[in-house]
């Protein structure tokens, strides 16, 4: 059900401020979503004064000089730094990006950042992921072949057949577009969101996968496909430049070619 | 106790670092998010003209039943919509209507499994916003000689 506003334990209060150095000229202001679960209460928004002269370029070198420097208890994900991992995937300046591909210059004023949406928060800006995992589970996104592989060899693509992937492989699951879709926000109980879809047409759209009929019929639902009323927030939003909503597009097209 | 109704309940509950059950916050979503970016405020858009849309209908059966009923009501009617407020509000029909049908069209586009892309759906956004200023605009200008 769509709810448009916050629970009362999930609004954002005003938290404190980490004034910057003295003698600092080049200063931004970074103005990230707080939570811990032991303190008992709502969220807030701390803010953290940067002098961006001593600081690095992207928005996840900001986070990482916070947690260092001024306040260790800051909690988020990281890992690769250089968007492959898909770890650090949050809401910055208003649009779901991943910190470390985001340049601050990029924002004008304060940096806002929070964790992906309408996700529940583990603490600061993690969100537990586990209900779209469970998703990615449910379509098998793994080869499903009945007839073996040659015995000298692996199974062969050509170089048009292999094509069919560009655009669908590359994505590294960070989840920014579908936890950008309010049809997700909305129905992500049931809708599989971008993200999952894009993951089931890259098996339905690879030449050595032989449960294509089979995977149709697990999509054909009103609201695990259906759901998607092209929106273009996840397209508009991916880090990867990939495009989700073209990925679920080619499956509704499917889905009537095969009635024939 | 009451019923989950939703199975995104499940992962709401977590655990205090004393191994106590916690209830946790659901993160900003319409509060954090860029929903004035053009995909997102498109689309609301086409949902909110259609309803328009259809409420309006409800002024045009308004109207031929006046019509129907004899001269008294349909003189009402037609002082009604001739009035600012009337004209005003089909003026914002003409727009709804126009916003929808062309936003329709580029929705059916995409069901045909083209224009995908981002500058292309940049492009047709625009388009429809244009086009509907530019449809609207005609639509009275030809009413307007017409009636005059």
């Amino acid at each position: 059900m769509a709810t448009f506003t916050l629970p009362k334990n999930s609004t954002v209060k005003d938290g404190k401020r980490h004034r910057a150095p003295t003698g600092a000229k080049n200063v931004k202001s970074f103005r990230i979503y707080r939570w811990d679960p032991d303190s008992g209460e709502n969220p807030r928004t701390d803010t953290y004064e940067i002098d961006l002269d001593q600081c690095g370029p992207m928005v996840l070198d900001a986070l990482i000089k916070i947690k260092n420097e001024v306040d260790s208890t800051l909690t988020f994900r990281r890992s690769c730094r250089e968007g492959i991992c898909g770890s650090c995937s949050m809401n910055i300046d208003g649009l779901n990006t991943l910190a470390c591909l985001k340049p601050i210059e990029e924002v004008k004023g304060d940096v806002r950042i929070s964790p992906l949406p309408h996700m529940p928060v583990v603490k600061d800006l993690v969100p537990d992921l586990s209900q779209i995992y469970a998703q990615l589970r449910s379509v098998e996104p793994w080869l499903k072949a009945d007839s073996p592989p040659p015995p000298d060899g692996e199974r062969l693509q050509s170089k048009e057949e292999r094509a069919k992937l560009d655009g669908l492989w590359e994505c590294i699951l960070c989840f920014c577009c579908s936890t950008a879709c309010p049809s997700y926000w909305w129905n992500g109980d049931r809708y599989l969101g971008p993200a999952v879809l894009l993951q089931a047409y890259r098996w339905i759209a690879d030449s050595r996968d032989e449960a294509t009929g089979e995977r149709l019929d697990a999509l054909e639902d009103p609201f695990k496909l259906y759901r998607c009323h092209t929106i273009m927030n996840c397209t508009r939003t991916c880090p990867k430049g990939l495009n989700p909503a073209q990925a679920i597009g080619e499956i509704k097209k499917l889905m009537v070619e095969r009635q024939g | 106790m009451s019923k989950i109704t939703d199975a995104r309940e499940a992962v709401m509950v977590g655990r205090r670092s004393d191994g106590s059950l916690v209830r946790r916050p659901l993160s900003p979503h319409l509060q954090a998010y860029d929903m004035l970016q053009l995909t997102s405020a498109l689309s609301i858009a086409h949902r909110i003209t259609g309803v328009v849309w259809s409420l309006g209908l409800a002024f045009l059966v308004w109207w031929l039943v006046a019509a129907a009923a004899g001269e008294a009501p349909f003189g009402k009617a037609q002082w009604f919509f001739g009035s600012f407020l009337g004209v005003l509000g089909l003026m914002g029909l003409t727009a709804a209507a126009w916003y929808h049908t062309l936003a329709g069209l580029r929705h059916l586009w995409w069901d045909s499994g083209r224009g995908f892309d981002l500058p292309t759906t940049y492009l047709t956004g625009r388009a429809v916003l244009i086009g509907t200023g530019a449809l609207t605009a005609l639509t009275w200008l030809m009413l307007l000689i017409a009636w005059i």
